[in-house]
């Protein structure tokens, strides 16, 4: 089957190959990816983060079925953690999306972070330019909001919503943490408990306090998707926001920002695997850090040497 | 390269817990596995949807009420009619001794009864699934 091709008819099990390839990262993924760039940049993207547990994988469940309402499609990339212990991983995610499976207008997907050094925001952002490049209008990306790569993945939004909820104790650890800075939105979820409007007021104060602030102050809606509640609302604000960073100039540049950002990445990663090939599987790094030991020679002259041999 | 063993983990028809299933889904996990989990009263047709959009390598079933002897052959054909020639099949649960031969012969390749180890089914994952 050539997945590229199949893809762009419409054949599912094609976009599932073409992820499946991404992930894996074979070979034959680059070329996938280059046949199907052509055809990406209509769907919009919805990053969903939040602390475990706060019902990003609930929400996105109603936010697909309000969306299906309006009559778009709907790719759905459900990230979760892998174990660093034993490389497994229970994705849970899709238990809360059991409802979607047999519509066609929808393409669920979940992923284990897979502890691979910083390939998994690539990983995503590639797995939403098929889901893209397959048609779907909107494409969202579940990630639990803790530790950098999470955070990266969200990049790969244009809106990114930041999902909290009353009683995180000890106010909003999440604050420290730093995922409230990459809000475009802030979705207070499970309202239907105490705290909600508590947590609402510091929100705002906190975005009182914020200078960098300028046109955009992120909305803040209380939403209990578990009971479908201000799902509209919520929707409502994203639309909001895409309008204002189309209006503004914002998205095309975001989108710019993302391009450059990717070439950079991806063109380090390949370097680091080529002078990973060329120093540490040929047993030359042993051997540095031996004279090194010896006190023959210092990191700094063999990074020298290593840079001019590489770049002649 | 970074290929990972995906299972999808579902129980087909009506019963009402999934305790037996959630074990089975950690031990893959910890076995190493990527376990996408869907929990009670699935559907063949989700199943093997659900299996086809996270091309998963292994269908798991499990199921206590008796109603495998329709539903796994069920599953096997939605599966293989999808596409996904090469995926592994395998169900567990309270099934008859005498059930077991007719459920092959439909192409769930292996049937754990209750009490096998889930180091068993591992061990049969890893030396039986196409990647
Ligand atoms: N009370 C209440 N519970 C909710 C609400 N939304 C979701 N829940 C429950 O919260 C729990 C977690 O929901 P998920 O949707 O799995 O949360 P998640 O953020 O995706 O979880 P992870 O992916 O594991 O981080 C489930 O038991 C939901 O039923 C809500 O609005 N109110
Ligand atoms: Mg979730």
């Amino acid at each position: 089957m050539d997945i590229a091709e199949e893809l762009l008819k419409g054949n599912r099990l094609a976009l599932s190959r073409a992820i499946t390839a991404i992930e894996n990262e074979y070979d034959e993924a680059t070329e996938i990816m280059k046949k199907l760039y052509p055809h990406t940049g209509h769907a919009y993207v919805l990053g969903i983060t939040g602390p475990p547990g706060a019902g990003k994988s609930t929400l996105s469940d109603k936010i697909a079925r309000e969306y299906r309402a309006q009559g778009k499609t709907v790719g759905i990339i459900a990230v979760d953690p892998t174990s660093p212990f034993t490389g497994g991983a229970i994705l849970g995610d899709r238990i809360r999306m059991n409802g979607l499976t047999l519509d066609e207008g929808v393409f669920i997907r979940s992923m284990g972070t897979r502890g691979s050094l910083g390939g998994l925001s690539h990983k995503t952002a590639d797995a939403v330019k098929a889901m893209d490049a397959f048609g779907k209008d909107i494409i969202i990306v579940e990630t639990v909001g803790v530790g950098q790569s999470e955070v990266d993945i969200v990049k790969a939004a244009d809106t990114t919503m930041v999902v909290l909820i009353p009683g995180m104790g000890d106010d909003i650890q999440a604050i420290k943490a730093g995922i409230l800075e990459i809000g475009d939105l802030y979705c207070i979820n499970k309202s239907d408990l105490d705290g909600a409007d508590k947590l609402v007021r510091e929100i705002n104060m906190m975005l009182d306090l914020d200078s960098l602030m300028t046109e955009w102050r992120p909305p803040i809606t209380k939403v209990v998707a578990s009971q479908n509640e201000g799902i509209k609302e919520l929707l409502d604000t994203v639309e909001k926001h895409r309008t204002h960073i189309e209006g503004n100039g914002q998205l095309a540049e975001r989108r710019t920002k993302r391009t450059r950002d990717e070439i950079l990445d991806i063109l380090s990663s390949n370097i680091g695997t080529y002078i990973k090939g060329k120093i540490v599987d040929s047993g030359r790094l042993d051997g540095y850090v031996e004279q090194i030991k010896q006190h023959e020679t210092d990191p700094y002259t063999v990074i020298g040497q290593v840079m001019d041999e590489m770049l002649k | 390269m970074e290929k990972k063993i995906r299972v999808l983990v579902a129980k087909p028809g009506l019963d009402g817990h999934d305790r037996g299933a959630k074990v089975v889904a950690r031990a893959l996990r910890d076995a190493g596995f990527e376990v996408i989990y869907t929990g009670l009263r699935q559907t063949p047709e989700q199943i093997a949807e659900a299996a086809l959009q996270e091309d998963v390598n292994v269908v798991a079933m499990s199921i206590l009420s008796g109603a495998h002897g329709h539903l796994f052959p069920k599953v096997v054909d939605l599966v293989r009619k999808n596409g996904m020639t090469d995926a592994l099949i395998i169900g567990g649960g309270v099934i008859p001794e005498g059930d077991i031969p007719a459920l092959k012969e439909a192409g769930v390749s292996a049937v754990f009864t209750p009490g096998t180890p889930t180091s068993e089914v591992v061990k049969y994952i890893n030396e039986n699934v196409k990647l």
